[in-house]
């Protein structure tokens, strides 16, 4: 689905014939081709998975994190351009803290993430910078408004999108280990962090022993998928 | 609450002017504010004096910031006024961008900022009240100086000074709406009979999730007591 946009492309400012921004599409193309995020609403809280693919042996384990706190109650886990995404969360952060400066409460997510979206919106219309190559989702959970995602990509569009956080923390370790390609990338780290009535709607890193619990039957459930292949023959 | 700051002890041209002339406005006052539970209610008198001379004696000290978010002015008129106008805008534009209507601590929160960082400038004593979906009916009090705190009664102005007593001992949790509007107009109607700041009409305003309402009490209709 590659399309070469010739002499249509050279800058964000630059609208195509057919009405694209080809510069826009580029950077989403930088999303595509980073490693999976995952984030999914459940009925009590929301819960972020990352596939981290060790580019060396020499990474610590924990290094290089993608999942970010935004503010106590808020969570964003990134895919695309790593730099681009720390420098965004820092944005979202200071968007955050302002708020609760001027208003005296946390910032509804659906506010953060509209603030956001209009930061990365701004990159897309100039030729001196270029857009951002990150999307990024963002989760919140509060005892009013309940479990909330949104996800905003490289054109600054912000989008919003049913078991228990515990169980969820389970298949999100699944579904990461199902899409991680074994031929394609080799080792990785499985980050999760969720945000919930589980942690009185704090976002924190799922702790060690859930997480490792969650790999296992992540791991499995792989071998169980693998047997029943087998029989199927 | 009358004791403006520009005051000068040096040229008392008594004879020659009157008082009037070199005194500021001042809501001399008392306002107070009652929650309930489904809402809030909110009295205050209505003279405003500049000096010993009553400038208003119908005046409204209960000024709309929200659909549901009122306040209750004490101090110099100006002050409170300008104060009210501004929070006004800001609550309106933040109500517009969240899209939903605004908590009254975020109101309140928007009040104690301005009192707090121009507090040198300042006299203003202020009680928010209102009603908002998430935490029902609130009242915060933002005195001179600027400090914020919730409380589910507050009295304010110069003549407050003369209901403590009797706010503390009649005060019980868990009124009902008739009973605290009948508390409200007691105490100020006490307070109205004591402070020579404070007197013309009691005003009343109920906020709660059906919305507004407002009385006035005029002077022969106030609560008699033995006294006064």
């Amino acid at each position: 689905m590659s399309s070469i946009g010739t002499g249509y492309d050279l800058s964000a400012s630059t609208f195509s014939p057919d009405g694209r921004v080809f510069q826009v599409e580029y950077a989403m193309k930088a999303v595509e081709n980073s490693s999976t995020a995952i984030g999914i609403r459940c009925k009590d809280g929301v819960v972020f998975g990352v596939e981290k693919l060790i580019l060396s042996k020499l990474y610590e384990q924990g290094s290089n994190k993608r999942i970010f706190n935004i503010d106590r109650h808020v969570g964003m886990a990134v895919a695309g351009l790593l730099a681009d995404a720390r420098s965004l969360s820092e944005v979202s952060r200071e968007e955050a803290s302002n708020f609760r400066s001027n208003y005296g409460h946390d910032i509804p997510l659906k506010h953060l993430a509209d603030r956001v979206a209009m930061y990365v919106h701004a990159y897309t219309l100039y030729s001196a910078v270029r857009p951002f190559g990150c999307s990024f989702i963002l989760g919140s959970y509060d005892e009013d408004d309940g479990p909330q995602l949104y996800m905003v990509d490289p054109s600054g569009i912000s989008y919003m999108k049913e078991m228990t956080c515990r169980e969820l923390v389970k298949e999100v370790a699944k579904i990461i280990y199902i899409v991680h390609d074994e031929v394609k990338d080799k080792a990785f780290e499985l980050e999760l962090s969720w945000v919930g009535e589980v942690t009185k709607g704090r976002h924190e890193l799922v702790p060690k022993d859930i997480k490792e619990e969650a790999e296992k039957y992540a791991k499995e459930s792989l071998e169980e998928e693998d047997d029943s292949d087998e029989d199927n023959m | 609450m009358s004791f403006p700051a520009s005051v000068s002890t040096l040229n008392n041209y008594n004879d020659l002017y009157p008082d009037w002339t070199q005194r500021e406005v001042s809501t001399g006052t008392t306002i107070m504010a009652v929650e309930f539970d489904g809402g809030v209610v909110m009295g205050a008198d209505s003279r405003t004096t500049t000096g010993a001379y009553i400038a208003n004696r119908v005046t409204d000290k209960l000024t709309p910031i929200h659909e549901r978010i009122f306040c209750c002015r004490s101090g110099s008129a100006a002050d409170t006024q300008a104060i009210a106008d501004a929070v006004t805008y800001q609550l309106g534009f933040h109500s517009i961008e969240l899209d939903e209507a605004p908590l009254v601590q975020t109101a309140a929160s928007l009040f104690r900022d301005m009192c707090y960082r121009y507090r040198e400038e300042l006299m203003a004593g202020i009680i928010v009240a209102g009603w908002d979906p998430r935490r029902g009916g609130q009242v915060y009090t933002v005195p001179v100086g600027g400090m914020m705190t919730r409380q589910p009664v507050s009295v304010g102005g110069s003549g407050s000074s003369y209901i403590y007593g009797y706010v503390d001992s009649n005060y019980r949790p868990a009124m009902s709406k008739e009973e605290c509007l009948k508390f409200t107009a007691e105490a100020l109607t006490l307070a109205m009979e004591r402070d020579g700041s404070s007197g013309g009409v009691v005003r009343l305003a109920v906020i709660s999730e059906q919305g507004v309402e407002r009385q006035v009490i005029l002077g022969n209709q106030l609560p008699k007591f033995s006294t006064v």
